[in-house]
């Protein structure tokens, strides 16, 4: 079987997903992990575009990368109010 | 405890390599003759355009297709937010004693 | 976060992401999209202002009567949508076999029932975030 640029170029997003998964349990901070995992969320987009799905990619991008880190931020934001 | 630690090692390690192995037996991405390519998706191919009238045929199947599915999909979601709800919302307290 | 210039970038972007959110809905029939997707967007057009602007300002612009009125009666709509099939002599929300002319493939209202269907549950879908929003926001309160 025949490699194309394609399949190169879908290794190099392969890897960094699984180089981003690793690095959230990895990390301590929590925010820090919340920006990792837009990181994951971005490539994870990127990844259903090579796929030629279109439409999930729209979905993985505002549903992963911008609702995901929202609620998260702010379940932590209610968090450090009740911790002071 | 060093025991322990060796046994989980052995456990994750077989578990990935059962899994590798079946995921080594899928046919190729993106061939003509998988086995997913049946005469299903060859009549949604064919007919989709002119059953719906879209050009899209994501939308199509969803919406007209399927659209018993999206109906009680959307009861999924007030299923959800009312959980979340009844969960989270700060009630008053004369209003539970009423 | 009532920072001035946030509030001056932030009354210029969420025109233009409003704008792209009904584009996705509407064109969910001859583009890629959805009305999942831009209901999503929507969504994110309101949180962005309510957090922004403070959420006094948020609760004031969507009232939570409004909000939990569309979320109740949201699955009502889709269903007296279905019922059009019925009284054409047609099974429940179908859509060519009720005699409904499905326009030209690749216009704006090509397609039949499946424009009004993709607006509702785009609507729908914003007003769960919001909802969600609101709420998680205020508990600790």
């Amino acid at each position: 079987m025949e490699l194309i640029v394609a399949d190169y170029w879908i290794m190099v997003l392969l890897f960094i997903l699984v180089v981003a998964s690793l690095a959230i349990y990895f990390i301590k901070d929590l925010l820090h992990a919340v920006i990792v995992y837009g990181v994951y969320s971005l490539i994870m987009a990127l990844v259903w575009l090579q796929m030629n799905t279109p439409d999930i990619a729209i979905t993985e991008a505002a549903a992963g990368i911008c609702v995901t880190i929202l609620m998260m931020l702010v379940v932590f934001r209610t968090n450090r109010k009740e911790e002071e | 405890m060093k025991i322990k630690n060796i046994l989980v090692l052995l456990i994750v390690l077989l578990t990935t390599f059962g899994i590798l192995l079946a995921v080594a037996e899928l046919p190729p991405y993106g061939m003509d003759d998988n086995p997913i390519h049946n005469q299903v998706s060859e009549r949604y191919i064919n007919e989709s355009l002119d059953d719906t009238g879209t050009l899209n045929m994501v939308t199509g199947i969803v919406f007209d297709y399927r659209a018993y599915d999206t109906m009680f999909e959307t009861i999924v979601l007030f299923t959800a937010t009312l959980a979340v709800v009844v969960t989270l919302k700060p009630f008053k307290k004369e209003e539970v004693d009423e | 976060m009532r920072d001035f210039i946030f509030k001056r970038i932030a009354a210029i972007i969420i025109p233009f992401i409003c704008i792209y959110g009904f584009y996705v809905i509407l064109h969910g029939a001859s583009a890629a999209g959805g009305s999942f997707a831009g209901g999503i967007i929507l969504g994110l057009a309101a949180i962005v202002f309510s957090t922004i602007y403070g959420l006094k300002k948020g609760k004031k612009k969507f009232p939570e009567k409004v909000l939990f009125c569309i979320e109740s009666y949201g699955t009502l709509f889709y269903g007296i949508i279905g019922m059009i099939g019925i009284i054409n002599g047609a099974p429940f929300l179908a859509n060519k076999l009720a005699g409904i002319d499905l326009g030209i493939p690749g216009t704006l209202t090509s397609g039949g029932l499946i424009g009004l269907l993709g607006l509702g549950v785009g609507i729908r879908v914003a007003n769960t975030l919001l909802i969600l929003f609101f709420t998680m926001e205020g508990a600790d309160s």
